[in-house]
């Protein structure tokens, strides 16, 4: 299978007035074209600033570096400002984690619709009208003509997303990142939104990085997924892998926290993982979740994690070996 | 948009009557006109016969319905000083006051702008730096201090332009930046807060993420929001320009109505002081207007429901 992008220890740091945040540690990963690859993890553990570090749309002052940083074969590391906008919008497509401000409310759909495939391909605006409106009928938007003329303001969340969406695909991309597509909007529509992406990337054939920290929507939708704590990758695996023999006691955590069809119990408790994802700033040294593991000895504060490949595609980052990990997990 | 403007012009017109009330009261408040008028030396007989003559012993509302009557029709009576029609003689002189005023907008546009993009551009750049130091300069020097000190320096020892009168375009010149001025510091500091709020939303996120030219998110995405607060402030700026025209046409010597205004008051020739006062509002009424009309066209959210 083709691979689109290739991800070899990406690390972005931000200089904050506390001290240099180090938001992503040496994070490797890479997605095949047609397929669905998923970030997943609590808040602030460094997803959305990954995907921003592969678009190069750092905040200000976000420093990124790799080892291969590598999509459809071009070192993303090596090519200059105005190639990179290139292929942003065009080969590479970005859908946001807040949909009701991610459009511009000064402009209408249309303009924003056609304005993206305008820019890299040499169309007329009769054209990229055409396509505005096939788009926008694809991901489900009646009456797709009239809304041309409308404002972002006139339009619920979904349907703001499902423009988003529209807007991703005008050039027909080969690597769509979605950033928490859903998380902003009703659980009905949550779904809709969530089942429309997975068709249309069969339709299209295209690589999808989606973002969640939902295991659920992992489960139903990915065929790999990389579980990140605190900028790290703590386990990597193809969806089943991981969520039929789950290594990591963060992974174990999460997949506590959710409930599982004919095995939890109405009534039974479901797990939580205590305390709070610390923010990595400044010297960081040993396990970045020693605090809230239940496995945790004090070799975890002194020695250096890496990440173990157990099998081809298959790896987890502990000092413990996968069957201590199971144990320790059994009695803790 | 119609109910808007329909609604926003309902607006303006209740300002407008509201400032003629305020202007017509002011000078009835500011002690007896006919006692005023007659000057000093007068007897009782000529007081009371000027208080007959123009109407003063009639009841308020009466005179000002009839003032407000005849001011619609541009009657604001005859002037006991130049012994003409006032508004023959702010005629002649409105001309020189709206091109200092058009003249200095402009010129505080035209350099407040693009300064302030620069600045958000680069925040905390020497750009920045200059920028905030011209902004703090204009906000604490008065300008009419400002204008003396380019009469010496540019006027005087150079002898590059013109100190006073309106003969050339060249004699506008500092005046209109003495004036202009005074409104850049507002305008600058509006666009560059404005741009870099603008410049770190999701929106211009979204535009780059479409592969867009930094030009094209620059100019078409964010500068387009961030204006639309300028927009408004311009009216504001423009009304506050129109009374510092009356400090810095006194400077300059330029005849127009602000240095008109001056002069009467000292004259206390309250007919011309009066519409003074009321041409000025309704200018600032109408430019408030202006500006809400503009931003509803700027902005979609004010414009469609
Ligand atoms: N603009 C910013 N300025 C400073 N710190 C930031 C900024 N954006 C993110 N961070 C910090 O960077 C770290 C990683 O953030 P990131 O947005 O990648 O998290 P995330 O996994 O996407 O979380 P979420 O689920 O909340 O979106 C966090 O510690 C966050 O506080
Ligand atoms: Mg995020």
């Amino acid at each position: 299978m083709k691979s689109v992008l290739e991800v070899k220890s990406l690390y972005v740091d931000l200089p904050l007035p506390a001290g240099m945040l180090h938001a992503v540690r040496n994070v490797s990963f890479h997605v095949n074209q047609g397929e669905t690859v998923s970030l997943v993890g609590e808040s602030g553990c460094g997803k959305s600033m990954t995907a921003l570090a592969v678009m190069n749309l750092l905040p200000r002052k976000g420093v990124r570096r790799a080892e291969v940083l590598s999509f459809e074969g071009r070192d993303l590391m090596k090519i200059d400002d105005s190639k990179m906008a290139d292929i942003r919008g065009n080969k590479m497509a970005m859908i946001f984690q807040e949909p009701m401000t991610s459009l511009d409310p000064c402009y209408t759909i249309g303009n924003q619709l056609e304005e993206a495939i305008l820019q890299h391909r040499k169309v007329s605006t009769a054209e990229a009208r055409d396509r505005a409106v096939f788009l926008l009928e694809k991901v489900g938007i009646t009456a797709a003509e009239s809304r041309l003329k409308q404002y972002p303001h006139q339009l619920s969340g979904g349907l703001r997303q499902r423009v988003m969406i529209a807007m991703g695909l005008m050039c027909g991309p080969s690597l769509i990142i979605a950033d928490e597509p859903t998380t902003a909007l009703d659980v009905t529509i949550q779904a809709q939104i969530l089942s429309l992406l997975a068709s249309l990337q069969q339709e299209f054939e295209m690589g999808l990085i989606l973002i969640t920290h939902d295991l659920g929507v992992v489960s139903r939708t990915a065929d790999r997924l990389a579980v990140m704590y605190c900028g790290e990758v703590v386990e990597t695996g193809t969806t089943e892998e991981v969520f039929d023999n789950p290594i990591h006691p963060y992974t174990r955590g999460l997949m506590d926290c959710i409930p599982v069809p004919g095995k939890t119990k109405p009534g039974e408790k479901l797990g939580s993982i205590p305390g709070m994802v610390p923010t990595p700033i400044g010297e960081l040294t040993g396990c970045s979740f020693r605090n809230r593991c239940p496995s945790a000895s004090p070799d975890c504060a002194r020695t250096e994690t890496r990440l173990i490949e157990i099998s081809p595609g298959r790896a987890y980052r502990c000092l413990l070996s996968p069957e201590a990990c199971a144990v320790e997990w059994n009695r803790a | 948009m119609i109910v808007y403007t329909l609604k926003r012009l309902g607006l303006a017109a209740l300002v407008a009557i509201t400032v003629s009330i305020i202007s017509f009261m002011l000078i009835r408040l500011s002690g007896d006109p006919a006692i005023a008028l007659a000057g000093e030396n007068a007897t009782s007989e000529q007081i009371e016969f000027i208080r007959i003559q123009y109407g003063f012993d009639r009841p308020l509302v009466i005179q000002y319905l009839d003032w407000a009557h005849r001011a619609l029709q541009a009657d604001f009576g005859e002037s006991p000083y130049f012994q003409q029609p006032v508004t023959r003689i702010i005629g002649d002189r409105i001309g020189v006051t709206l091109k200092l005023g058009v003249m200095s907008l402009i010129f505080a546009v035209a350099v407040s702008i693009p300064m302030g993009v620069l600045a958000s551009i680069r925040p905390n750049t020497w750009i920045d730096r200059i920028a905030l130091s011209i902004s703090v300069m204009g906000q604490a020097m008065p300008s009419f201090w400002f204008g003396l000190i380019m009469i010496i320096v540019l006027g005087v020892w150079l002898r590059l332009l013109p100190i006073s009168g309106t003969d050339s375009f060249a004699h506008y010149i500092m005046p209109t930046i003495a004036l202009g001025y005074y409104g850049i510091p507002a305008f600058m500091r509006l666009t560059r807060s404005g741009m870099l709020e603008v410049l770190s939303s999701d929106h211009i996120r979204t535009a780059r993420a479409k592969g867009l030219r930094w030009g094209k998110v620059l100019f078409k995405h964010a500068l387009r929001n961030a204006i639309i607060p300028v927009v408004a402030l311009a009216a504001v700026q423009l009304g506050f320009m129109l009374g510092g025209s009356i400090v810095i046409e006194s400077v300059f010597a330029l005849h127009g109505i602000g240095y008109l205004a001056w002069e009467s008051i000292g004259r206390r020739d309250l007919p011309v002081v009066q519409a003074i006062v009321l041409l000025l509002s309704m200018i600032f009424v109408a430019l408030t207007l202006l500006s809400d009309i503009i931003n509803a066209f700027l902005d979609p959210r004010i414009r469609v429901k």
